[in-house]
């Protein structure tokens, strides 16, 4: 079972302010998540190895070549705010 | 009430791969904010990451190189935490199956040999960079450190002083220099390292409770910040109060620590294996490989130099601690062969010139050659030590030859001992009372009279002759 209170410690660690209204529902949403995914626990895996990929593929790797960069102007478009050379937040210090 | 104190830590690399972790964006330091960034590194959604495959050939080495054993199966994972210079809200870290375990090194302090375990090596991307805005009061964010490829090497508990936790960190540092892993600049944070510290009574088993005081960038402020918390640890529980479990900082400037606020510090980071990245599969090949290149580690080098060229062992160890001197080393003995000699410039002015200059061994303003040169001076007798002195400076200042300026200066020694005689003649004659003191037995009188005739010489005398000539005289 999800409790509130974990629904409102997650919250916190992804600094998200959330009504009373929100806790009661994503409460439910995730019991709904949690329970979905518990489905595979059902299942006889008796015979089968651990792992923590269902894809057989490994060693995807790139060679240690440098490509260009983006566009900075590019990428700060999508910043909420910035100076035009950094993306810009509230004080983070104090 | 004595204390223990148990000392772990968490040394974090940079490594010198020519791109980040899951991108091509350069990792040259410095650069206008946020100009080597791009959707994958500002962690952009739907970007897709792709291991930079020398990112884990560099792992293994380090691995190798503290005697770790390598997995042959990987992972990398999320770990989870909301900060604006992760953009991402997680770190692609490795949680339960890191690159490389259960390695060690060997430390040295004072006379004392010592182990000091390594729990594991684990690879990670670095977060950006927080400015203070001081136009706005605001923080800027720079990603362009956001996705530099980080090993992050974690000890056992083993040291006890401050002094061992200096040894063991320069023992890395050394290691990593020599491996070519890592250019560990500390001063540009490229090796950083987090302190868990805890103290118990001596006798008592269980640990004490420990806090963890993060980022630390100098040897310096390592070595303080021990101190410091060993210091405070003990005031508590003396006072009869209780070590709280917390994540601190230190504060260079003002010389001391403090706990982070309790917000800061959520350490729930829900770790889970991260979808984007395959596992790494490594072949015994891939590694033998690795091993069979690895080059010479400061420790061999070390036993090499007492052993097979007698060196002493303090003087092998300080040469051997970094590779750009010990590099330096063998380049000026394999021109003059005359490796004490050598040895005995490095630890006495060539440790000071890079101090006074704050430069690495390898920016020195003269080359090794150049210093084997003037030792084949000296051996064969051209300048004194004395004279060889004076070149040793000009060759700081200017970088030239010392055969060059020892031409242009003339300051060939002079060796005939006719013309030493004639001098030692004209001082002696003139300071009889010097002669009187030798003969009353005050030694200082020889000093006195080598010293006047070096000076009359400008200092180009041959020693051993004006000295054998002057004690001809006194004890006639
Ligand atoms: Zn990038």
């Amino acid at each position: 079972m999800i409790s509130k209170e974990e629904i409102k410690h997650i919250a916190e660690l992804s600094m998200l302010n959330l009504s009373e209204e929100e806790i009661q529902k994503y409460t439910v949403n995730m019991q709904d998540i949690v329970e979905f995914a518990n489905k595979v626990n059902s299942l006889d895996t008796e015979g089968i190895t651990e792992s923590a990929f269902a894809l057989d593929t490994f060693n995807v790797f790139r060679k240690d070549e440098v490509r260009e960069s983006f566009d900075r102007e590019e990428l700060l478009k999508n910043a909420p705010s910035s100076n035009g050379e950094a993306y810009s937040l509230p004080s983070m210090m104090n | 009430m004595e204390y223990e104190v148990i000392i772990g830590l968490e040394v974090h690399a940079e490594l010198s791969t020519k791109t980040k972790i899951y991108c091509g964006c350069s990792t040259e330091f410095g650069g206008d904010p946020n100009t080597h960034c791009c959707p994958v590194c500002t962690g952009m959604p739907g970007a897709l990451p792709v291991l930079n495959e020398k990112v884990v050939e560099y792992a293994v080495r380090a691995g190798l190189a503290t005697g770790c054993e390598i997995a042959r199966e990987s992972k990398q994972d999320r770990k989870n935490y909301f900060y604006p210079d992760t953009p991402r809200a997680y770190q692609i870290s490795q949680y339960d199956l890191p690159l490389c375990e259960h390695g060690h090194v060997d430390i040295n302090v004072g006379e004392m040999s010592k182990t000091i375990g390594i729990t594991r090596i684990h690879i990670e991307d670095d977060a950006g960079k927080l400015v203070h805005d001081g136009y706005t009061g605001g923080t800027l964010v720079d990603l362009n450190r956001a996705g530099v490829p980080l090993i992050e090497i974690v000890s056992e508990p083993d040291m006890r002083s401050a002094e061992e936790a200096v040894a063991y960190v320069e023992k890395l540092k050394g290691i990593l220099e020599y491996i070519g892993v890592s250019d560990c600049k500390m001063q540009e944070g490229s090796l950083r390292a987090d302190v868990n510290l805890s103290i118990r009574p001596v006798g008592q088993e269980k640990f004490g409770t420990r806090t963890e005081t993060k980022n630390l960038n100098s040897f310096r402020s390592i070595a303080r910040c021990i101190e410091f918390e060993i210091a405070r640890q003990k005031e508590v529980l003396e006072s009869g109060g209780v070590v709280l479990q917390e994540t601190r900082r230190w504060d260079d400037e003002a010389g001391e620590g403090y706990a982070m606020r309790t917000k800061e510090e959520a350490n729930d980071y829900r770790y889970f294996p991260e979808p984007d990245l395959m596992p790494i599969r490594l072949s015994e090949e891939y590694i033998q490989n690795i091993k069979d290149t690895l080059p010479e580690l400061p420790e061999s080098r070390r036993a090499r130099y007492i052993s097979e060229i007698g060196l002493p062992e303090y003087d092998a160890g300080i040469i051997t601690s970094s590779k750009h001197l010990s590099d330096f080393f063998e380049a000026a003995v394999a021109v003059c062969g005359n490796a004490k000699s050598v040895s005995n410039w490095i630890m006495t002015d060539i440790i000071r010139i890079a101090k006074d200059k704050g430069v690495e061994y390898n920016e020195l303003p003269f080359t090794a050659e150049n210093l084997a040169k003037l030792i084949m001076l000296i051996d064969k007798g051209t300048i004194s030590s004395a004279i060889a002195k004076k070149v040793f400076e000009e060759m700081v200042e200017t970088g030239e030859n010392p055969e060059k300026i020892v031409e242009a200066k003339g300051l060939v020694q002079i060796s005939d001992e006719g013309a030493i005689k004639e001098v030692v003649d004209r001082i002696v004659a003139a300071n009889p009372q010097s002669i009187a003191d030798y003969k009353a037995g005050k030694d200082r009188a020889l000093g006195f009279l080598v010293g006047q005739c070096m000076k009359e010489m400008k200092g180009k005398g041959n020693p051993q002759i004006l000295n054998k000539l002057i004690l001809e005289h006194l004890n006639k």
